[in-house]
């Protein structure tokens, strides 16, 4: 945190300054470690088992706290008798298609209200095609939508059913015992278990802890998991919903929140609506529908007005109830259209096009040969960047032209630099971590020709639709027919002469929405409506622009106002800074403790109580805390007064997820994709939903078997250095910044380093099945080996800020990485991998690809480009099938993509 | 940029780590004392070395020889012996000009060298100097240009101005001799008045050390530019000014502690030897051959040369012991080890 | 003008240098226990004053690519990777050579190692009561502010470099590159960002740095402020941690920025004990006038003895 967060670090120091106790638990010793009390070194790709160890030792000692899991979570509920664990099927849950490598999660669900019966309508629709799921990153949508669940699943409050989700949890880790930490991890008990203590002592009614996580913990092919395991644990310790507790991604680039809210991503829309898929979203009400899951519980019931308001936002006056708001304009995606698909498809030549903005893949991404190969490969490329960063020169300047791979005289991608205004010449919103918008104004004029982005795309899209005026071809009525106005200001020349810069302004505005006919702000989503009488372009932003004012723009110092200071800025969902935040108040409605009250219900106020407190309280302000649903109620109404979690289906924090994921209703530990290691626990070796694409430009290092060479003995990890931005667009083109860390380097132990006759300081290369790239050898004892499953495992370490461009330029660490995701939001694993070391420089030119591939074939990442992925015992694989079949007979077969 | 060297670790020294190799240019010499125990930032300068070339340790010499010279020209005015004078005149004019050379080469530019008249800080050893300088400067240069005046045709010296100059000559010469021991002097308090181990910790000793060899290069020069009836004064000057130079240099070395090192190591090692070589035997031929010109001569420029190998030395060890951070470690941290709160800290 | 308390001992340097009414002296107390290593200072400052770059080279000194502080490097942030100090019960303590960056596999078994500690400070001119660099400038181009601080100004520099010998930290330099800008041959170091003082703003690097690592105000009340956190940093048991540079008692009459420091000064790269150079002065010149009256009288000596 201290090394990629430093202002956000000035907190912990702030608590470590009153006593605070500071654990790091990461690979390596970092800035963060310097400042904490203690560093817990871990072997990379093992966290699920390290947090697992800790939720057993919770649920052993019974630390959990307890009257806000029966009340609050899903402890309770009973989980269907089709249910099967992993214990019992070396790895997998029941479910799995091995042909697929995707599970039914039919058996995962809440056992029905009266056993035997149907299962409830809103709990079957889900179960749809898992393979699209997992292309689609369906996870992510449906993560965001909670999962569905009949309002009334059977529960046993005593948490003695052996079905019940805390039973079913205390069983599924009982085996991640200390030693097994200590074998899978690295970590010693003593370690562990300081761990352990730490967090609890420091949970619980008086005390909260917070979990904060970054993308060490993301890019894994089990990156969900990593953060559903430390859900479960604020869960059971009742850190989540309360003033000090909760989770908190820490977010990557300034307002990358803002572009998951009004998202850059294929298969999202603003506010979180899932993007029409061309399949199964035929009509509006389709597509409403598989948002709303008619009968589940919960706020997302009103979806149809947020769909509505949206397809308003971008029609406007076109779009009316009877041309179902012009829902056939919107595009369909069909399959996977992520980035490492599409990088995969200019290589094979299906994509022509491609726009470029604020992202430097040639560096930042996973595999950057292929990336730059596919760039190669394609007609046109509008690059917008404030540098000419490697993605606009690869063309001359790519590693594979030295290799012989990329012939700059032939290589016929058109490519259009664009000079882009950076933030502080532009103005507009970022939404940071904690999904607060803050509006900045423009400081400086952008130099030369760089524009907004806002005035690039308004620009362009008047153009294309000046070009369409004429047209009458139908497919061109989507882009003739949008809501395209914005007032245009600055320079007074440019806006007579039609190029000024649009108003960013009345873009918040229009995101807010506002009523059709008389143009006031909306502000609350509870104002939208569903008959095209208001529109708005995110329904979770509406509110921001409440009374016409930007309330983004608040700077209320927080020494005049109260501790929650919600006058600084405007936090998403209606100025809430904490979500769920009516878990800190017990079932009764009071608070927890005094310690920590933050929201509670006031019987007083009102006309007959209300919740109240510093914060906005995230539940309906009368609804009193004994309220409870009437029989065969849904949506809003079927939310009890004891249902802090009004986002999920049964409005209960989720231990155990019966649906929404596609590798499993709860985290269980699986290796890395390359590891050097069996898996300690099961058969099942790694992620088997884990999505792959097994071509011969994606060598993946195989996991070393008896009587092979292992040619890859190394863990690698790779991440951030303080002094550098991400691919080093804003980093080492200036040379304040470049001087600071000018070569890429290599961290290293100094036992590997004399295993390998490394020299401090001189040059080393890693080798990998895709690449091999070198770098300055930084030899330190902030590299430890580790003893896992008896035998020491030497991690290496790199920062992946480095490229051919810049000040300073280097070899990029990204070069090193194959692809293969996580299967619930399509992120690559690019935090661990397998490789070798070796003194001095690399090979260059065409004996660079033969290096690389005679590694590769020793390894046989080569020939066995189909090293088996399903590696549970086949009868544990059969079993796990029946489970499937007993309730998925309705279901039409699936392409198999990814053979 | 600064001199930049690959460090390994923080050179924690101690046990005769590799620290040591990193700390200093030693590394190749006899060890004479006992390795210092001493932890470093990666065996980096702690003070810096003063950024002046060796124009500042040539000017130490010509300094001294010009001050030296303007006492013997005196000397030589006011007991008639002209001969002395004259050489004694010369030297002064010469190295005067050489030592405003060097120290305008140093500074860059001239207007730098007046930039220093702008204000008088007595604070500033180099400020004092400039003053010293530039009073000392105009009157020894009379006395010298009375002498090129001696040089002239007769009917020349009658000439208004050149009449007035050689008038001037003697009072300029007086006044010239008198505000000489400054500039020999100063240039050791110029030294001494910094961080740098080796001067600062030589600061007593070191105006005598300067002092004398100014007196042995200017008699050394006087031997060698004099007929030996007049040189004796000369010679007088010159031997005695070599042996306060040898004994107030060994009385240093006592006061300096640990960086007294620094003058028998590498560079500033070489020169030291070479200039107490040379001043001994520069010291001894003029005291022998008395009656020889040729000796007289052959000494006076050894006498010379130890003079500028002093200055050399001296200057070496100094950046030596900057670049070095055992020299300001090691005696700090004895001395904040010894210190008890209360004390006044010495 | 030479007295002890003008050029060393305890007193307050702005109303000294002839201020009638100064402000109160302004200064930083730099906690390097809380320091990051970010480096946030070294750039804010290099942003705000216009420093140019220093050097594009890797060290292999930990993570300081910075060298030390120069001319264009007015703040420096230093990187120690070391044994852990504190006193590991059970464990004798020894210094095992380790871990420090470049060096050699220990065979020290793991359990048996101390723990690992990574050491950060930022540093920076200590504007010091008793200023050496200001002491020696024969132009004036070296002055005290109103604040306290010492400044230099770069139109009356000449570029002698006596400054730069004189400071007993090592902090001003020549600037001698890159080329072609204006201010090459002129001394540079931190003014304390005097620009922004005399606007009511905080120094750049203190208003950069994240964890307050950097506290600027009035000395006063900061040596206040470093007295309470050693004491604080104490009772958590860092017994390591001590203030440098705050006693006006020590050789520079006390500096205007000073450190909270977790072990020796000398492994910051700072001196364990500096003393101002010019409080020697008095005693340089007393010698000095000795040398060159023993000179003038030897000379005398060299033609009386035998008169012709
Ligand atoms: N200075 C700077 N700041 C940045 C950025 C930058 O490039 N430079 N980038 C921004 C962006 S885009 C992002 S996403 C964030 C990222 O912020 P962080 O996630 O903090 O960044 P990383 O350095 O990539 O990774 C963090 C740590 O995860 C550790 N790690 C790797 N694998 C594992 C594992 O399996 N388990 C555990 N426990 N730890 C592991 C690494 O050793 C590393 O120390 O930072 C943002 N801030
Ligand atoms: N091996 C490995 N790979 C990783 C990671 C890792 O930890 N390890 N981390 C991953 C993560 S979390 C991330 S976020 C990615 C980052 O990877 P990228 O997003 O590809 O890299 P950046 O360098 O952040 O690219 C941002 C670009 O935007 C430009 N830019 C800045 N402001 C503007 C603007 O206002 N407009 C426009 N048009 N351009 C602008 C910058 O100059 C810069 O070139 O890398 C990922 N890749
Ligand atoms: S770069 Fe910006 S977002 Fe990142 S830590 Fe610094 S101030 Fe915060
Ligand atoms: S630290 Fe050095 S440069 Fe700074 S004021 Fe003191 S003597 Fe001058
Ligand atoms: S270099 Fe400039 S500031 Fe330093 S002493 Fe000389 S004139 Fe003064
Ligand atoms: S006070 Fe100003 S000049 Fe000094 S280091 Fe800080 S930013 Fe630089
Ligand atoms: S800005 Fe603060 S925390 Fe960062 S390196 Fe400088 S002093 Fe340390
Ligand atoms: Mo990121």
């Amino acid at each position: 945190m201290a090394e990629a967060h430093p202002v956000g670090f000035q907190w912990v120091v702030e608590a470590k300054k009153r006593g605070a106790r500071i654990i790091h638990v990461d690979p390596r010793f970092t800035r963060t470690s310097a400042l904490a009390h203690q560093h817990v070194p871990i072997r990379v790709g093992s966290d699920i088992a390290f947090l697992g160890g800790i939720i057993n030792y919770v649920l052993e000692n019974e630390l959990d706290f307890r009257d806000y899991v029966v009340n609050y979570t899903n402890a309770a509920t009973i989980v269907s008798e089709d249910f099967q664990d992993t214990d019992d099927l070396d790895g997998l849950f029941s479910g799995f298609d091995p042909e697929t490598r995707t599970y039914d999660p039919t058996s995962w669900q809440y056992a029905s209200e009266d056993d035997g019966g149907e299962q409830h309508r809103s709990q079957a629709s889900t179960s749809g095609d898992h393979v699209e799921h997992r292309d689609t990153a369906a996870g992510m949508q449906h993560e965001s939508h909670g999962h569905t669940a009949s309002a009334h699943p059977p529960r046993d409050e005593t948490l003695q059913h052996p079905r019940c989700v805390f039973q079913v949890l205390k069983r599924h880790y009982a085996r991640y015992t200390p030693e097994v930490v200590e074998q899978v991890c690295g970590v010693s008990p003593e370690d562990f278990l300081a761990v352990c203590r730490a967090w609890t002592e420091n949970s619980g009614r008086e005390r909260t802890t917070a979990l904060v996580y970054s993308v060490g913990w993301t890019q894994h092919s089990v990156g969900v998991q990593y953060i559903r395991a430390g859900a479960i644990l604020q869960l059971l310790l009742g850190n989540m919903g309360r003033p000090g507790g909760g989770i908190m991604a820490l977010r990557g680039h300034a307002s990358i929140q803002g572009s998951t809210d009004i998202p850059t991503l294929f298969n999202i829309l603003p506010g979180y609506l899932p993007m029409p898929n061309a399949a199964s979203h035929q009509t509006l009400t389709d597509w409403i529908d598989s948002v709303r899951n008619p009968g589940a519980k919960g706020f997302w019931a009103n979806a149809g007005a947020y769909g509505v308001n949206l397809l308003k936002a971008y029609w406007g006056d076109a779009a009316t109830p009877d041309n179902d708001f012009c829902f056939d304009y919107m595009p369909r995606i069909t399959g996977d259209h992520g980035t490492y698909r599409t990088v995969l498809d200019m290589i094979d030549g299906k994509v022509k096009g491609y726009f470029l903005l604020g992202q430097n893949p040639a560096v930042g991404s996973a595999h950057g040969r292929a990336q730059r190969l596919g760039m190669a490969n394609l007609d046109w490329l509008v690059v917008r960047d404030l540098f000419a960063i490697e993605s606009a020169t690869f063309w001359k300047d790519a590693p594979e032209i030295e290799t012989g791979e990329i012939v700059t005289e032939e290589c016929a991608t058109e490519v259009f630099l664009f000079p882009a205004a950076s933030h502080v010449e532009k103005e507009g919103t970022f939404t940071q971590t904690q999904r607060m918008l803050q509006w900045r104004e423009k400081a400086v004029e952008p130099p030369g020709d760089a524009t907004s982005e806002l005035w690039f795309f308004y620009h362009l899209g008047r153009m294309v639709r000046e070009r369409l005026a004429d047209s009458s071809d139908e497919r061109d009525r989507p882009v003739l027919d949008l809501a395209w106005d914005y007032p245009l200001h600055g320079d007074p020349e440019q806006v007579a002469a039609g190029w000024g810069e649009p108003s960013a302004e009345a873009v918040l505005k229009e995101i807010n929405g506002f009523e059709v006919a008389t143009g006031r702000p909306l502000s609350s989503f509870t104002e939208m409506k569903d008959d095209g009488s208001t529109l708005g372009g995110c329904w979770i932003y509406t509110g921001v622009y409440a009374d016409g004012v930007n309330q983004a723009a608040r700077r209320k110092s927080r020494h005049e106002q109260s501790p929650v200071a919600p006058e600084w800025g405007w936090a998403w969902p209606l100025n809430r800074r904490i979500l769920y935040n009516r878990a800190s108040a017990d079932p009764e409605g009071r608070p927890w403790s005094e310690r920590k009250a933050y929201v509670w219900w006031d019987p007083e106020k009102g006309e007959a109580g209300e919740w109240v407190g510093d914060d906005v309280p995230d539940f309906e302000k009368t609804k009193p805390p004994s309220y409870r649903a009437p029989e065969g109620s849904d949506g809003v109404a079927a939310i009890e007064g004891i249902d802090p979690f009004i986002m999920q289906g049964d409005g209960k924090g989720a231990l155990y997820v019966p649906q929404g994921l596609v590798d499993g209703p709860m985290p269980t530990h699986y290796e890395p994709v390359e590891s050097p290691f069996r898996n300690l626990l099961h058969g099942q070796q790694a992620n088997p939903t884990r999505k792959e694409y097994r071509r011969a430009d994606n060598p993946l290092n195989p996991v070393p078997e008896d009587g092979r060479p292992d040619v890859f003995p190394f863990v690698f990890t790779t991440s951030r250095l303080t002094e550098h931005h991400t691919a080093g667009g804003m980093s080492r083109y200036l040379e304040h910044l470049a001087e600071l860390q000018p070569e890429m380097f290599v961290e290293v132990s100094p036992q590997l380093a004399a295993e390998r006759g490394l020299e401090h300081m001189g040059w080393c290369h890693v080798i990998t099945a895709r690449s091999a790239i070198e770098g300055r050898v930084m030899v330190t004892e902030r590299l430890r080996p580790l003893r896992v499953e008896g035998r020491t495992v030497h991690q290496v370490w790199m920062p992946y800020h480095w490229g051919q461009g810049g000040l300073v330029s280097g070899d990029s660490a990204n070069d090193l990485f194959g692809i293969s995701l996580d299967p619930n939001v399509l992120i690559q694993e690019s935090k661990v991998g397998t490789c070798d070391v070796q003194p001095g420089r690399r090979p260059t030119g065409r004996a660079l690809r033969d290096y690389v591939e005679g590694y590769a074939t020793r390894s046989g990442a080569v020939d066995e480009v189909s090293t088996p992925i399903v590696t549970a015992s086949s009868d544990a694989v059969r079993r796990s099938q029946e489970a499937q079949d007993e309730g998925k007979d309705q279901h039409a077969p699936h392409q198999v993509e990814d053979q | 940029m600064t001199e930049v060297r690959h460090g390994g670790s923080p050179g924690r020294a101690r046990d005769g780590a590799p620290g040591r190799k990193r700390g200093g240019k030693g590394g190749a010499e006899q060890v004479m004392v006992p390795e210092a125990d001493f932890t470093s930032y990666y065996g980096r300068p702690i003070v810096k070395p003063a950024p002046w070339e060796k124009d500042i340790a040539y000017y130490l010499f010509t300094g001294g020889v010009a001050a030296g010279s303007s006492l013997l020209g005196a000397g030589a005015d006011l007991t008639g012996r002209p001969g002395l004078r004259r050489v004694a005149r010369f030297g002064s004019l010469g190295s005067l000009g050489l030592s405003i050379g060097f120290l305008v080469h140093d500074l860059g530019k001239p207007s730098r060298f007046l930039n220093m008249l702008r204000v008088a800080k007595l604070t500033s050893p180099m400020s004092v100097g400039t003053w010293i300088l530039s009073i000392h400067g105009p009157f020894a240069a009379l006395a010298s240009g009375a002498e090129i005046v001696s040089l002239l045709p007769a009917s020349w010296q009658r000439v208004g101005p050149l009449r007035l100059v050689a008038v001037l000559g003697r009072p300029a010469g007086l006044v010239g001799a008198l505000t000489a021991p400054p500039v020999a002097a100063y240039t050791a308090v110029l030294l001494a008045d910094t961080a740098t181990p080796a001067w600062h910790s030589a600061h007593e000793e070191l105006p005598f050390v300067f002092c004398g060899s100014a007196a042995a290069a200017s008699g050394g020069l006087g031997l060698l530019g004099s007929p030996v009836a007049e040189a004796g004064p000369a010679r007088a000057f010159a031997v005695g000014g070599a042996v306060i130079e040898l004994a107030a240099e060994r009385r240093m070395e006592q006061s300096m502690g640990l960086s007294a090192e620094t003058l028998h190591r590498g560079t500033a090692g070489r020169w030291m030897r070479a200039a107490t070589a040379l001043t001994v035997a520069g010291a001894a031929g003029a005291l022998v051959g008395r009656r020889s010109r040729v000796l007289s001569m052959v000494s006076g420029a050894a006498l010379m040369a130890g003079s500028l190998c002093t200055r050399m030395g001296v200057y070496e060890a100094g950046l030596a012991s900057a670049r070095d951070p055992k020299y300001t470690v090691v005696p700090q941290r004895e001395r904040a080890d010894r210190w008890v709160p209360g004390d006044d800290r010495q | 003008m030479i007295g002890r308390n003008s050029l060393y001992g305890p007193l307050d340097p702005a109303p000294d240098a002839g201020y009638a009414a100064p402000p109160p002296r302004k200064g930083f107390f730099t906690d390097t226990s809380v320091c990051i290593g970010c480096k946030a200072c070294e750039v804010a400052c290099k942003e705000w004053n216009d420093v140019p770059e220093n050097l594009f080279e890797m060290l292999g000194t930990s993570y300081d690519n910075s060298h030390s502080l120069n001319a264009n490097q007015w703040r420096h942030v230093a990187f120690i990777e070391r044994p852990g100090t504190a006193p590991v019960p059970d464990r004798p303590a020894v210094d095992l050579g380790m871990p420090t960056v470049g060096a050699a596999p220990s065979d020290v078994p793991d359990e048996a190692k101390p723990d690992f500690q990574w050491l950060m400070s930022s540093d920076v001119c200590k504007h010091c009561t008793h200023a050496a660099c200001l002491d020696v400038c024969p132009t004036g181009s070296l002055f005290r502010s109103e604040f306290g601080t010492v400044v230099v100004q770069d139109d009356i520099c000449n570029g002698c470099g006596y400054c730069v010998a004189a400071c007993p930290y090592g902090v001003i330099d020549r600037r001698q590159g890159p080329e072609g800008d204006p201010k090459v041959g002129i001394a540079q170091k931190c003014t304390l960002c005097y620009d922004r003082l005399t606007d009511n703003q905080r120094p750049a690097c203190a208003q950069a740095c994240p964890t307050e690592s950097i506290l600027y105000g009035d000395v006063e009340e900061l040596r206040e402020r470093a007295n309470e956190r050693v004491a604080a940093l104490h009772e958590q048991g860092v017994m390591d941690a001590r203030l440098y540079g705050n006693d006006p008692e020590d050789g520079v009459g006390g500096t205007g920025a000073f450190f909270l420091l977790l072990d020796e000064p000398e492994v910051y790269g700072l001196p364990p004990d500096p003393v101002v150079t010019t409080k020697d002065l008095p005693m340089m010149f007393k010698r000095a006038g000795m040398a060159g009256t023993a000179m003038l009288v030897g000379a005398a000596l060299s033609f009386l003895r035998r008169p012709r």
